[in-house]
């Protein structure tokens, strides 16, 4: 395997490590703050593609445009799941939670089969196919425009939280709860806010991803375990922490690809995972 | 010797309902049509995988995500050796159990003695069970993405565990059935039992009490490993075809998790009680709208939901209220993350 | 030989220093008594013998064996137990179950574990209670299924870490009762408080922990006139009287 290879794959790792990232820091608030594991963020995703689908199939509007619409549309549902189903639960024992997060995943993806059929389906917009070409580097531009989007996306949502009122209330909810409540921090507030920016995130790299990937009611599935790798791996709580995460998982996964046969490269960001989990399961970064 | 002291004989009755419906069933089992007898086979079997699942994260409270890499590697080992040996099924099922539960010791020792807990564990858990179905699927010995196809036999055989009606499979599974019910009755009035769920109930206290945490959560899981092993032996000689998919997807790990908690997981029967309410919910619905996919689904993740908000300890739960004063308290026992210690 | 000898004990935690080169034995039989202001490291001290931290250094010998190093689970094989400040009962298995669990640690027989259970929850007074889910208790309640169930260990000594905090005076007088009946079984006792005049009246010999240190050891009167003692005090709310 030469240089070129092992370049060409670096790069296509740090354009994954974009949207991973940008996946990252929403299920950071979720998973921070809340504390939720949440099973229907790969299905949020989902919704997020599906949505860019049908706005540009009907409507003629570019994905990357329907960033416009799709990232409040899916803030809306997060807060209105959050309203429905997850606060009634906050308090119960964790299993209940994962099991009632399992039941919201079963529910999306079928509602999309029931809607839209189990058939695959792809959006091509003109502009497909155009390849950058960097010092010998392919670029796939629509990978670019993710990887690009992931980050500003993400920095919209760094800035947020490091300079907004609201942003400081949520940083100080995930760090300690009862402190802020105790300044009067309305929780409940923010954990509406919290999930919905999660799922506005996670909807958002879905619309980002849906002009080169395939799309299905089961996509969710390939970025489930993905999502919480990148939080975990990163570090609980910690923004920066996600956004590195999702790039170690974009980079491990790329060069796993090339290094082994098959499919079978996908093993090492797993085996990763699970080293970190082992040795150092605050995450590498926090 | 039962240590409960109340009402002794309301812990019989559960048995006895069901040994009586298990017997009125095999009675008319013979009349059923083939559609019903698949539709009760269905039911125990995902009662029986459900409680296999029930004894690590129902009794010692280790959630677990990737259980579904016990049944693929007994589904899978089971029929390589039929397949390429000849060996019987039989032997395969408990060949394959015995491989996954010392799959299970080796995750239970590495997660349990690195103090993996709650969304942690479940979570590397379900790290394995990926790396092992892309394992599956990249192997050539298990065939990758074409799988293993049973090869049918002619008639019945009951060495190859294969069997032309489906009577015979209804009786295996029920007696797969009431053995792991046995297992978990058996576990439910045990010193192992009660470490377990003191275990659930709160680890450091139990290990002030001289509970071996690494050693009791590493046992839960490998009897647990082992069992659900079998269902997937099960599942093969049932169905005559295995994929990665299949063996080792989420398909299974959910069914397993969904149908324990909402009939009510820590409990023996709740899995049965579960499967049984899921599936004929499932049936009910299909009758009404017809095979349109995933409405069934839908629905019964509806009442998923419905079930985790208002009656958390699910259908048991309910029943146990009625029958006695004194509920068992929906605190929040874990904190999902804070469990991580960190000092 | 002491039943409990702890020489130069330490632990930091995360530079902080919570307990610093403790020397300290406990006697057979004898209930030693443990004060010292808030974050002074007393449970800290618990935690170290009962096996739940690792100490930095200094060593922990009971009956005569070394001991430090070992799990929570060995060491309570060994006949130490402990109860906890803030209670953790079982609260989904029931009184009797919560018990159990203590007694199988000497015995493997559900029979006679269930017997010792039984019979310790008379001595508790909770036997009327057995079949209730411990999460029902009143705090009162679950702080004796806490002590039954560190009985039903067949401990040697036992360590309890502030029984009093959250009890009527009632239900404090029926503890210091039990306290002492526990101790007249011949069980020994390191017990944490900070109500004084309780701390003052079961013991015979108390040991005074301040900023991780021990700062004084003695009888009450010698410990509460200890200068020492009265500043760390502070001559606050808990005034050595």
């Amino acid at each position: 395997m030469d240089l070129r290879m092992l370049l060409q794959a670096i790069v296509s790792g740090l354009l994954a490590g974009g949207v991973y990232a940008l996946i990252g820091v929403g299920l950071n608030l979720i998973f921070g703050v809340m504390k939720i594991i949440n099973f229907a963020h790969g299905s949020l995703l989902m919704l997020g593609m599906y949505s860019s689908y049908w706005l540009f199939t009907f409507f003629k509007i570019d994905p990357y445009l329907s960033l416009m619409i799709t990232v409040p549309l899916l803030f809306l549902i997060g807060v209105i799941i959050q309203k429905l189903l997850i606060n009634p639960i906050i308090e119960y024992p964790e299993n209940n939670q994962l099991v009632l997060t399992m039941g919201l995943m079963l529910f999306l993806e079928n509602l999309a089969l029931f809607l839209w059929g189990p058939d695959f389906r792809t959006v091509k917009v003109s502009y497909v196919g155009t390849v950058l070409s960097i010092f010998t580097v392919r670029i796939n531009l629509l990978r670019f425009i993710a990887f690009a989007g992931g980050l500003l996306l993400a920095l919209f949502l760094y800035i947020f939280l490091k300079k907004t009122d609201m942003g400081k209330a949520i940083r100080a909810s995930s760090e300690e709860r009862e402190g802020a409540l105790a300044v009067g921090i309305s929780v409940k507030r923010i954990h509406l806010i919290s999930f919905g920016i999660g799922t506005a995130c996670v909807g958002a790299a879905g619309t980002l991803l849906t002009p080169f990937l395939y799309l299905s009611p089961h996509v969710g599935h390939l970025f489930l375990l993905t999502a919480f790798m990148v939080v975990v791996m990163g570090g609980l709580g910690s923004f920066v922490g996600a956004i590195m995460g999702g790039f170690i998982i974009g980079l491990t996964e790329s060069l796993g690809a090339v290094l082994l046969p098959g499919s079978l490269g996908q093993i090492i960001p797993f085996s990763l995972f699970v080293i970190i989990l082992l040795f150092k399961p605050t995450g590498l970064f926090k | 010797m039962s240590a409960q002291n109340y009402n002794p004989l309301k812990k019989w009755n559960y048995w006895l309902v069901f040994l009586a419906a298990a017997c009125g069933l095999s009675w008319v089992s013979g009349l059923l049509s083939s559609y019903l007898l698949h539709v009760v086979i269905l039911i125990l079997y995902f009662a029986f995988l459900g409680s296999a699942w029930n004894i690590v994260s129902g009794y010692a409270g280790q959630f677990s995500f990737g259980h579904t890499a016990f049944f693929g590697v007994g589904a899978y080992f089971s029929s390589l050796l039929y397949v390429e040996s000849g060996v019987s099924p039989w032997i395969g099922m408990i060949a394959g159990g015995l491989l996954a539960a010392g799959l299970g010791a080796f995750i239970g020792y590495l997660t349990f003695r690195f103090k993996l807990k709650g969304a942690f564990f479940a979570l590397s858990t379900f790290a394995f069970s990926e790396m092992l179905r892309i394992i599956a699927l990249n192997w050539s010995v298990t065939g990758k993405a074409m799988g293993i196809l049973i090869p049918l036999k002619q008639g019945s055989s009951l060495q190859d565990f294969q069997f032309a009606s489906k009577l015979p499979y209804y009786y295996i599974i029920l007696s797969m059935l009431i053995l792991v019910l046995f297992v978990s009755y058996g576990l439910d009035h045990s010193r192992l039992g009660y470490y377990f769920k003191a275990i659930r109930e709160d680890e450091e206290a139990a290990g002030s009490l001289g509970v071996n945490i690494l050693k009791y959560k590493t046992i839960a899981l490998v009897i647990s490993a082992f069992f659900t092993a079998l269902g997937g032996t099960f599942y093969a000689q049932y169905m005559f075809y295995i994929d990665p998919d299949i063996a080792f997807g989420t398909n299974v790990t959910i069914e397993m998790i969904v149908r324990t908690m909402l009939g009510g997981v820590g409990t023996v029967f709740g899995p049965l009680i579960g499967s049984a309410v899921l599936e004929s919910i499932s049936e009910v619905m299909r009758s009404f709208l017809g095979e349109y996919k995933g409405v069934h689904i839908m629905f019964y993740a509806v009442l998923l939901i419905l079930v985790m908000i208002f009656f958390p300890h699910g259908v048991m739960g309910l029943v146990k209220k009625k029958g006695k004063e004194d509920s068992r308290d929906i605190t929040k026992q874990h904190e999902l993350v804070g469990n991580q210690e960190s000092e | 030989m002491n039943l409990l000898e702890i020489k130069n004990l330490s632990k930091t935690f995360g530079g902080l220093s919570a307990v610093r080169k403790v020397t300290a034995h406990v006697r057979r039989g004898e209930i030693l008594g443990l004060i010292g202001p808030n974050g002074a490291g007393k449970t800290t001290l618990f935690n170290l013998i009962s096996g739940a931290y690792l100490p930095d250094s200094g060593s922990i010998v009971f009956e005569g064996e070394n001991v430090e190093g070992m799990a929570d689970y060995q060491i309570s094989q060994r006949g130490i137990c402990r109860t906890y400040q803030i209670v953790k009962p079982f609260n989904n298995l029931t009184v009797l179950e919560n018990v159990l669990v203590g007694a199988f640690n000497k015995t493997e027989s559900g029979k006679a574990a269930k017997e010792i259970s039984l019979d310790l929850l008379n001595f508790v007074g909770l036997y009327g209670k057995r079949d209730l889910v411990a999460s029902r208790l009143t705090l009162a309640g679950k702080k004796c299924l806490e002590l039954a169930r560190a009985l039903a260990t067949q401990p040697k000594l036992i360590l309890l870490d502030e029984v009093m905090a959250g009890l009527n005076p009632k239900e404090q007088s029926d503890a210091i009762n039990l306290i002492l009946e526990i101790n007249r079984k011949g069980i020994s006792l390191l017990v944490i408080e900070h109500k004084m005049k309780i701390i003052m009246s079961i013991s015979k010999r108390i040991i005074v922990l301040h900023y991780g240190e021990k700062i004084a050891e003695g009888s009450p009167q010698e410990v509460s006139r200890h200068p020492e003692v009265i500043e760390a005090y502070l001559g606050g709310k808990d005034a050595v009287a």
